[in-house]
């Protein structure tokens, strides 16, 4: 997006759009991401049980799938369907919240560092670099575990605050590449602050890559949780997330095959629909004139 | 050469320092006191926590713990095992070499696997094969690591009985086999973990071997080997493939934190007694010093791990080095 000035049309938004639908990729993606979206809001009138309610308290057992129970009950012989309808809530509004955080903060700091140059510049990305090659999974497990469990916000804050330093050096590249452009030096010379250069100049430039990158980092996101939560760290009981659910029946999965089936399904069809938007977005943006960091960072963001 | 390799070397040294500050900092901001935690039994006396607080050092200023806490990590003292009732370092020495082996064996496989599946995709880019293997792989990528293992052990291990579900010898029946027998079966119990590993790897492999390659495909070189007459599939395999290989080098290293990550599960699903298995298990038995020491050896190895590829990469690229 360096050299084809397309950003300066007012048109370009709807032309990027029409670009990126006939990607059957990105149609396949938009379409299963707007179902799970409608699951999520709606899982009050789908889930045909209560989530938490433990519906045969005489024996506490795990049934296997029947017509009562499409997806069978879990140990604690509560519906793993409903549980399932409920933890799509979980899992979109902490892989959102945590990849808006992550994004804005990268784009800060991206921007902050491609601007300033010099040891601010320097000493930013060194810590950024630093940061990408310590798997993230580890730093979550040592915060989560040392805090016992958390909640949904603080656990979708820390997701983001280990989220952001692909962004940001993505940001800063893309930065670095206009910093120099006449427009950009037109606007400093024309009295322009740092702050105003950002919002005109630099954010409209780094919004393609970006989103490229938000949409990858959802699933992310959706991965991490589920990892946490298998682990026995994710968001505290009774909330019901996917890896939560799966965990549940871990311990005896040879018997208990849906409790780690269905949730599964779930989290790779939903992460499988981020992934191919992703896919087709960044092909749609051209990868050639995208920044080489663009294919390193999301690889990078992937532990 | 020689600046690059400073430079990077540098950049190794940041990332354990900043890892072993970042580790002992959370310690000290985590509520909760692990005196406390480890020795919560009754008959434990308050006097008894202080002096194991006074012995421990934890009654010092903070700075000083915190010296202490790099010296501690530089000479690999890292502290007492609570589950394992042994020093965590013997615990690790024990650990890391089964996780290398782990971690190795799915590192060279998934290499080689996903070049193949790059090189045959990049073969007639966006054809009918390209297409549906990278869907497949994309599938592959989307799935969470334990989930896949979860799957593998129910179907090759219980379902199917052919492999051994866990551990990485047969517990009751080594001690009595001859030395092949041992050998074989050492390869038996590595089959499931190692295996599921390589798949997982080759997917975010193959995706980027396939990137690699269709970013030099529009060279002039590219051009001239095919207007000097080779065909496409020569000139891919002896002038594409060739160039494609250096990032390669530089993957090998961006695979690594991904590569730790995946053990992690994969070791804890299968019961494999490495650095994943024992990191994920002291989360449950709180087993703070295990914890922390696994967090921090696992990161630096991979920084470690990372330097070198960096450094083959640079020996390897002269372009490297200069930028």
């Amino acid at each position: 997006m360096r050299a084809s000035g397309r950003f300066d049309e007012a048109g370009w938004p709807r032309a990027l759009a029409g670009r990126v639908l006939r990607d059957p990729r990105a149609r396949v993606g938009l379409i299963v991401l707007l179902a799970v979206a409608l699951c999520a809001i709606f899982a009050p009138l789908l889930a045909p049980y209560d989530p938490a309610a433990q519906l045969d308290i005489a024996r506490l057992q795990s049934q296997p799938p029947s017509l009562a129970h499409p997806m069978g009950t879990d140990p604690f012989s509560r519906d793993v369907l409903s549980r399932l309808l409920y933890g799509t809530r979980i899992s979109l509004v902490i892989g959102l919240g945590a990849v808006a955080l992550s994004l804005s903060f990268g784009i800060v700091v991206g921007a902050t560092a491609g601007l300033a140059g010099g040891w601010v510049d320097a000493v930013l990305m060194r810590l950024v670099d630093a940061a990408l090659s310590v798997p993230r999974i580890l730093v979550l497990i040592l915060v989560v575990s040392l805090w016992d469990s958390v909640g949904i916000v603080p656990l979708t804050l820390l997701l983001a605050g280990t989220g952001w330093f692909a962004v940001s050096r993505l940001v800063r590249a893309e930065t670095l590449a206009i910093r120099d452009r006449e427009f950009v030096v037109a606007a400093r010379a024309l009295g322009s602050t740092p702050l105003r250069l950002m919002v005109r100049h630099v954010l409209p430039n780094v919004l393609a890559p970006a989103l490229v990158s938000a949409t990858l980092g959802i699933a992310n996101v959706i991965l991490l949780e589920a990892g946490l939560s298998y682990l026995g760290i994710g968001v505290r009981p009774p909330a019901a997330s996917w890896g939560t659910i799966i965990q549940d029946g871990a311990e005896r999965v040879s018997e208990l095959w849906w409790l780690t089936l269905f949730p599964g399904l779930a989290i790779i069809v939903t992460v499988f629909a981020c992934n191919a938007l992703g896919d087709a977005l960044r092909d749609a943006f051209d990868p050639r004139q995208l920044p080489r960091d663009t294919t390193d960072a999301t690889f990078a963001t992937e532990a | 050469m020689r600046r690059f390799l400073a430079g990077r070397l540098l950049q190794a040294v940041i990332v354990v320092f900043l890892v072993t500050t970042v580790t002992f900092v959370l310690i000290h901001l985590a509520p909760g006191d692990p005196i406390a935690v480890a020795l919560d039994r009754p008959g434990v006396t308050e006097a008894i926590r202080d002096r194991m607080r006074v012995e421990y050092g934890l009654d010092r200023p903070i700075g000083e713990q915190y010296v202490r806490w790099l010296g501690n990590v530089a000479t690999g003292e890292l502290g007492y095992s609570f589950s394992f009732r042994r020093p965590v370092r013997d615990v690790i020495a024990e650990a890391l070499p089964r996780t290398i082996l782990l971690a190795g064996l799915a590192f060279v496989f998934s290499f080689a696997l996903g070049t193949i599946v790059g090189l045959v995709q990049a073969d007639r880019p966006n054809g009918r094969r390209d297409r549906w293997l990278g869907r497949a792989l994309l599938l592959m990528f989307s799935m969470p690591d334990f989930w896949l293992a979860l799957i593998v052990l129910v179907l090759f291990a219980y379902r199917l009985p052919l492999l051994p579900p866990s551990g990485i010898v047969d517990p009751v029946m080594y001690d009595y086999l001859s030395a092949s027998g041992r050998f074989i079966d050492r390869l038996r119990h590595l089959v499931l973990p190692v295996g599921t590993l390589t798949l997982l790897t080759t997917a975010a492999i193959s995706r980027q071997q396939r990137s690699a390659l269709l970013e030099v495909l529009p060279s002039d070189w590219m051009r001239t080997a095919l207007a000097k007459g080779l065909s496409y599939r020569a000139a891919l395999r002896r002038h594409a493939f060739r160039n494609a290989l250096l990032p390669t080098i530089t993957l090998a290293g961006l695979t690594l934190p991904g590569l730790a990550a995946g053990s992690l599960f994969i070791e804890k699903v299968f019961s494999w007694p490495g650095m994943g298995l024992i990191t994920a298990n002291a989360i449950g038995s709180r087993d703070y010093p295990l914890l922390t020491a696994g967090v921090l050896i696992i990161s630096i190895a991979v920084a470690m791990g990372t330097l070198v590829a960096d450094v083959a990469a640079a020996a390897a690229d002269p372009r490297i080095r200069v930028s």
